[in-house]
């Protein structure tokens, strides 16, 4: 691949760049034309509408990708810059394939108001490597009494549609259910963390044979299971939209099974650590295992996989939860939850899904992009590679094997639980609206904010 | 009497048979009732593992020669690896029992049996033990044999035979107790060399 | 042996190894003068974040019958709040020079994680981590039952087993490292673990423990134990709603008078009943039974200081390049990280 000889210019028009020979989704090879953020042309047309300084990217090998939306980021902004910020979540993000991340609510303070999901909203726009789009949380400072002022996150420049306490459970069914009601009203989706509160109270790991040998307090898989059983009658009740977060158990897909059989509106998300990852892991005590929802048994994540590939379970979401590490260096219970995972998900969805047969290339954009971006309401994220189309795509090099190290990682948080693990498939280029972030497997730049106005959303940014 | 060995270009030379080993225990039964003028207040003390079968077998001539003695009253076995210089140097090893006789030590002449005199190393520590056990009147010395390289200022009372070796040598002593090679138990002093 | 975190972890061959060890020791402890100079100029840290005198007093007259300089550093749940973490905490003592430290901490797993964490050098013994493990409580117990067997058979109790011998486990097995300490110990040495207990403090996946589990103890009973070893019930267990009352339990699950006198109906002449301390007299246990000639509660904590002796000079003596045969982790579960089957080309 050969790096531009027009990137780092001070135009403000992003150059035009015309990528060679890029498999289409697995399939096809086709020669793409990339220019004022939307594919110009694909096929013979791109060479030949090519301008004369178009940047030519040799793309032979690889596979052209609608660029990854993640439904599931801690940026952690703001309030715990010491863990990630926007600009270096964002930039791990670019890296990992994704075009658009959504930023997760529990921040201090927390994302309770048009002014806080405005601020993440600006400071995405300001860092320019990825789409940032605000999560609102459901309730007031996640406590779980009271609406946050959802409508007005809604109307905000923000534009929220996804909202969540996630880390905390919408546990009072009340509360969940005037939740999902009222979001109707702008199309949003309530994205619940399930996991009922009494059942686990001091939960350390799951609750099974490991926890009982390990004397580290169980956390049962029916905690999450009750919840989402409870929410997806509410949600077939009200007549509203419901997303779940981090299903990590084989009893839930059973539930999401039942309800999608019963046209219930339910769409679910899996992280790539729970289709790898089972708590045999915790015997090491090592908390860089300790995740919410934790990691479960080899039969949970092999029901999990095939919900991915049956369609039961929409989409991979990276749960990246980056913390420092003072969080992690100590005794497992007292060591925070969470793993990172923007820069590892597509290696780990390659690994366990494509490289087993259980998704091809387009089942894989479907889960990392195209069904994310549908729950999300980003109508110009998720896209076919297709002339006309906004230019949020990735190069991915499958046959490239790569070995973990966090050290070396764009994101603060140095807390992967793949560390050491050897990898497939890395990414090449992310092109965010057709601005090269990352060029070679490397960040190149953001993408200029003053492409259309500075203070303005960009013109694909409805 | 040298035997190249078959592999390895170990030699092996037997310096005292089983007959040389008997003779020189008789003498030291000898020595130390005449050391001691009679078996009044005499304790044998093996150090683990061969100085045990050793005491015991003195104390069965002390007992032919003096039929007032009961060879079981007069012995036992003192442990030193807790009392070693070198236990940080070498793999952790497992103490093994301390058994005094009935009789206890206080007052008593201790004799101080083991196999092979090289260092002084492990009686010192056996010194060291004993304090921690009583407080013998006397304490005396028996080796089967005594190769030299001493380390320390200790010196032996009784002598079954004094070997003049390299350091590059190694002594072994069998004793039919404990050792059985190739199915039998075998009483013999075997000077190995690494050619 | 480098460190001593649970006995899941540890090989009957080191197992049989320490317990021999501790024979000897016992054998110091009978002298007049109860002291050996193994471990002359070595540092024991005992690194206690809960109070517990009896076991750190046990540890404490461990290394100093060994000759060690010991000391004490507790670690008061104030000191936790303060903010100083485990990993500053190794690192100082790291700093001291101890060659080993005895931890007791409330979370499972502290010790293996300061074992592991790379912040330290130093042996780690765990002294009771959580609900996790206390494995020199196990090795006293089983200490405790071997002698007990040799004395019976007028055999050396050295180099035995405990192969053929039974031990009942009752009470609250869910939050017990005793329990789980012993449950692994025994069955490596071949004893048949039985336990009892109400089914709300049995952990989820004990079926997979090498164990039989009863629900009611006098059916266990009926199984002619040779030892009943009963586990303290902490008193705030009531408050979570794990049985309905004291009396319940104590009437359920308490070894009381009656089944004492039922040791004796049933010709159980040589049973014992073991307890780790301290007693709650009348609530798992009768005073009758704690005093009985049946109870090894005094001969436990005296053994408890051979067994650490035992544990510190293994650790502690050898050249510490000269790594032994590691321990068996022989784990048949499956692997932790699934690696996807069937791949497509």
């Amino acid at each position: 691949m050969t790096t531009p000889s027009t990137a780092g210019t001070t135009s403000t028009t992003p150059p035009a760049y015309l990528i060679r020979g890029a498999s289409i989704l697995g399939f096809d090879v086709q020669d793409l034309l990339l220019r004022d953020g939307v594919i110009a042309a694909v096929g013979h047309a791109a060479t030949a509408e090519a301008p004369a300084d178009a940047a030519i990217i040799d793309a032979a090998g690889l596979i052209a990708l609608p660029g990854m939306v993640d439904l599931h980021t801690h940026l952690r902004e703001p309030g715990r810059e010491d863990a990630e910020t926007v600009e270096t979540g964002s930039r791990a993000a670019a890296l990992g394939g994704f075009t658009a991340v959504h930023a997760m609510a529990n921040s201090s303070p927390v994302a309770d108001t048009a002014g806080v999901v405005e601020q993440v909203y600006s400071l995405g726009l300001a860092s320019g490597w990825v789409e940032v789009r605000p999560v609102g949380a459901v309730t007031v400072g996640l406590g779980g009494e009271r609406l946050a002022e959802l409508g007005a996150m809604a109307e905000s420049r923000a534009a929220v549609r996804v909202f969540s306490d996630d880390g905390i459970c919408v546990s009072d069914p009340v509360l969940m259910r005037r939740a999902l009601e009222y979001v109707k009203a702008f199309d949003g989706v309530i994205a619940q963390h399930a996991q009922e509160p009494r059942l686990t109270e001091g939960a350390q790991m799951n609750e099974g044979e490991v926890s009982a040998v390990l004397g580290l307090t169980g956390w049962p898989a029916v905690a999450e299971e009750s919840i989402i059983a409870r929410d997806v009658l509410l949600a077939q009740h009200v007549g509203s939209r419901l997303h779940v977060c981090h299903v990590s158990t084989a009893g839930s897909v059973e539930i999401i099974r039942w309800a999608k059989a019963r046209g219930i509106d339910v769409t679910a998300e899996v992280t790539p650590h729970h289709l790898l990852l089972t708590d045999e892991l915790v015997r090491s005590y090592d908390p860089v295992y300790k995740v919410n929802p934790p990691l479960r048994t080899a039969d949970d994540v092999h029901a999990l996989r095939a919900a991915l590939a049956d369609g039961t379970i929409d989409v991979v979401g990276t749960d990246h939860a980056p913390h420092p590490s003072e969080h992690k260096e100590c005794e497992w219970a007292q060591a925070a939850m969470g793993m990172t995972g923007l820069e590892t998900a597509l290696s780990v969805v390659q690994y366990t899904m494509v490289e087993t047969g259980l998704l091809d290339w387009e089942g894989f954009a479907r889960v990392t992009a195209v069904a994310p971006a549908a729950i999300g309401r980003l109508g110009h994220q998720g896209r076919p590679i297709a002339a006309g189309e906004p230019a949020h795509l990735i190069l991915v090099d499958p046959a490239a094997r790569w070995t973990v190290d966090p050290s070396t990682m764009a994101t603060k948080g140095r807390n992967s639980p793949f560390r050491g693990l050897e990898l497939p498939g890395r990414v090449r280029a992310t092109f965010y609206g057709g601005h090269p972030t990352v060029l070679d497997g490397r960040l190149a730049s953001p993408r200029p904010a003053s492409a259309p106005t500075t203070d303005e959303a960009p013109a694909w940014n409805m | 009497m040298t035997m190249p060995a078959s592999d390895s270009g170990i030699t092996k030379r037997v310096v005292l048979a089983a007959a040389d080993i008997d003779r020189a225990l008789t003498r030291i039964a000898h020595e130390i009732l005449e050391a001691n003028k009679g078996s009044r207040n005499l304790v044998l003390l093996g150090i683990p593992r061969r100085g045990f079968p050793l005491a015991q077998r003195l104390a069965q001539k002390i007992a032919s020669v003096d039929t007032s003695v009961d060879p079981d009253l007069i012995t036992g076995q003192l442990d030193v690896t807790m009392y070693r210089d070198d236990l940080r140097r070498h793999p952790t090893r497992s103490p093994l029992a301390t058994q005094l006789p009935p009789s206890g030590i206080d007052d008593k002449v201790v004799v101080l049996v083991d196999d092979v005199l090289y260092s002084g190393r492990t009686i010192r520590a056996a010194l060291d033990a004993l304090a921690d056990l009583g407080r013998p009147r006397a304490v005396r010395l028996a080796v089967l044999v005594d190769r030299g390289h001493r380390e320390l200022p200790i010196r032996a009372d009784h002598v079954g035979k004094n070997l003049p070796t390299s350091s590059r040598e190694r002594v072994r002593v069998h004793l039919a107790e404990i050792d059985l090679i190739g199915g039998s138990a075998v009483n013999e002093v075997v000077i190995e060399d690494r050619a | 042996m480098k460190h001593l975190l649970s006995t899941q972890d540890l090989s009957a061959r080191n197992a049989l190894r320490l317990l021999d060890v501790a024979e000897e020791m016992a054998a110091v402890g009978e002298r007049e003068i109860k002291k050996l100079p193994a471990l002359r100029g070595r540092t024991v840290v005992n690194l206690f974040y809960e109070d517990s005198t009896r076991t750190r007093i046990s540890f404490e007259a461990a290394a100093k019958r060994l000759s060690a300089d010991v000391i004490n550093f507790a670690v008061k749940g104030s000191s936790v709040s303060k903010g100083e973490s485990l990993k500053d905490t190794a690192q100082t003592l790291e700093a001291m020079s101890a060659d080993a430290v005895v931890i007791r901490h409330p979370a499972s797993g502290a010790p293996a994680r300061l074992a592991a964490s790379g912040w330290i050098d130093a042996a780690v013994v765990n002294a009771g981590d959580g609900t996790h493990e206390h494995p020199t409580q196990a090795l006293l117990d089983a200490f405790t039952l071997r002698r007990h067997r040799a004395r019976l058979g007028g055999l050396p109790s050295a180099g035995s087993t405990l192969a053929g011998l039974k031990v009942l486990i009752v009470g609250d097995v869910l939050h017990s490292r005793v329990a789980r300490s012993n449950v692994w110990l025994l069955t490596t040495l071949g004893a048949e673990v039985l336990l009892a207990g109400p089914p709300t403090l049995l952990p989820v996946g004990i079926g997979s423990w090498p164990c039989t589990v009863f629900y009611n103890l006098d059916d266990a009973l009926a199984q002619r134990p040779d030892a009943v070893m009963m586990l303290r019930l902490q008193a705030e267990r009531m408050n979570a709603a794990f049985f309905p009352s004291t009396r319940e339990y104590s009437r359920r699950w308490g070894f009381d008078d009656g089944r004492l006198a039922l040791l004796d109906t049933m010709g159980l002449d040589d049973t014992v009943i073991m307890h780790p301390g301290p007693m709650n007299r009348g609530l798992e246990i009768s005073a009758a039974a704690a005093d009985s000639p049946r109870s090894t509660v005094l001969a436990q904590v005296r053994n408890g200081v051979s067994v650490r002796m035992a544990a510190l000079y293994l650790l502690l003596s050898g050249d510490p390049r000269d790594d032994d045969e590691p321990d068996a982790h022989d784990r048949t579960d499956s692997p932790p990280i699934l690696i996807p089957e069937g791949r497509a080309s």
